[in-house]
């Protein structure tokens, strides 16, 4: 125990990296995914294309992405900009399909009583079918978000520092208890996001609280 | 892509200890053995817990818990905590396999319990109706109904199995994952980026065997398959319920 308390500190700033690596992913992601899975929904050829597209993106190892990065981007191996551009692969991969099929379970009547009321088809994207899709995406987002925080921790191989420098840095020592602390962080981390995203997702559907409510 | 291809047609790399082709045998060891365990373990509580609806709220949330623990912490502790105990290969091997398990149970679980929870309530009461018995109307009902869902669950997993079986390499071990770490330690690009795109085709060509053995093994009156004029369900609608259950 005495090694946490001493490093403490540390172990916090690390905990801030890993919020920020893991974190800033997930809403760059999301912003990127509407927008295509809107695309997969309205072109129905692009849908295969998209979905098969964005599901190979995922068969890449983080690890080879995260070395690789540079190459494409042209940053340096140790830029931090690599792991979060690598992380909003993974998330927009994961996210494509859940916003293509939340907007494509949204009732055909609905869509209909929208455009009868005078809702042109932008209008009716974002003030009917995306809130309607909220529920689906929030799922997906979970799932991406509870991964991204485990998959950050990769990073450490390449010597990006978050929570995952303890596992490294423990396991060189042949010393367990920074390796401990930090599956702990990684654990706790990925319950607090997964608690956000739940909350942010009951506090803009307030219609689906009446309902279970009624 | 100039890089990866000089590397990838530089026949030296083709052969022996460090070859290729023993790399990718090694990578689809680990991930063979890692799966087969999981799936022994997944499967059967995934069918128990959907046919009976008992332990579905524990089920669902250790499955939960368990994507969240990241893969590398827990083969660092895996190997310290078991590699004292045992000699030779196996105190880096037992370790990784248990990590790749860990990872692939949730997928493989979670398939099973939705695969027979969705199951249609009237074939189940067809079946009970015929005169069968519980095990009889999961292994012979419920069971191949469940197929799809299954397969779905085994699919996601090993595609992580097969992704992730990389880490393999930082604690010595072989797999693909060594054409990585190795690439990394000395500064070869090209054999970094060889390495991630021989991981991506190998999972893209296991996930297509499998799904050749899911088109043999799921019941034509369940895929379409041959029977245009009857089709019974979409397939797609299959997918998407696992996704919000994950």
């Amino acid at each position: 125990m005495s090694w946490s308390i001493d490093h403490l500190p540390a172990v916090l700033s690390l905990i801030g990296r890993h919020v920020y690596l893991a974190g800033l992913p997930l809403l760059l992601g999301l912003l990127i995914a509407v927008p295509l899975g809107w695309l997969a929904r309205r072109y129905r050829v692009l849908y295969p294309l998209l979905i098969a597209g964005t599901g190979l993106l995922y068969t890449i190892p983080s690890l080879a992405l995260f070395i690789l990065m540079p190459i494409f981007i042209g940053t340096r191996i140790l830029d931090p900009v690599n792991v979060v551009v690598a992380m909003t692969i993974y998330t927009v991969a994961l996210l494509v399909r859940t916003v293509a099929d939340g907007l494509g379970a949204v009732p055909d009547s609905v869509n209909q009583a929208a455009t009868a009321m005078g809702f042109g088809r932008v209008r009716r994207l974002f003030m009917v079918e995306l809130p309607l899709a909220v529920p689906v995406i929030s799922a997906g987002l979970r799932v991406a978000a509870v991964s991204n925080v485990s998959i950050v921790s990769v990073a450490a191989i390449i010597g990006v520092p978050q929570l995952g420098s303890l596992f490294t840095d423990g396991f060189r020592r042949n010393f367990m208890e920074p390796i401990l602390v930090g599956v702990i962080a990684c654990v706790l981390l990925a319950l607090v996001f997964d608690l956000a995203i739940i909350a942010g997702t009951r506090l803009i559907t307030p219609w689906q609280r009446t309902r279970r409510a009624a | 892509m100039n890089l990866v291809l000089t590397w990838l047609t530089d026949p030296a790399h083709w052969a022996g200890e460090d070859g290729v082709p023993h790399r990718i045998l090694e990578h689809l060891t680990y991930s063979a053995v890692a799966l087969v365990i999981a799936a022994i373990i997944a499967i059967p509580l995934g069918l128990y817990v959907g046919h009976t609806g008992r332990g579905k709220f524990l089920v669902v949330n250790v499955a939960g818990a368990a994507r969240a623990i990241p893969s590398l912490g827990l083969l660092f502790i895996m190997v310290l905590l078991l590699g004292p105990r045992l000699s030779g290969d196996a105190a880096f091997v037992v370790p990784c396999l248990v990590v790749l398990a860990v990872l692939a149970v949730p997928p493989i679980l979670a398939g099973a319990y939705a695969g027979v929870e969705e199951v249609d309530a009237s074939a189940r009461d067809a079946a009970k109706g015929m005169g069968m018995r519980g095990l009889q109307v999961l292994l012979e009902v419920e069971l191949p109904c469940a197929l799809p869902l299954i397969f779905s669950g085994l699919r996601s997993a090993t595609l992580q199995v097969v992704a992730t079986a990389t880490i393999a390499a930082t604690v010595g071990l072989g797999g693909l994952g060594r054409l990585l770490i190795d690439g990394l330690a000395v500064r070869d690009f090209g054999q970094m980026a060889a390495g991630a795109v021989l991981v991506a085709a190998l999972a893209l060509a296991v996930d297509l065997i499998f799904a050749l053995v899911q088109r043999y093994a799921v019941s034509a009156g369940l895929t379409g398959r041959r029977t245009a004029s009857r089709r019974s369900r979409p397939k797609a609608s299959a997918d998407s319920t696992l996704i919000t259950i994950s």
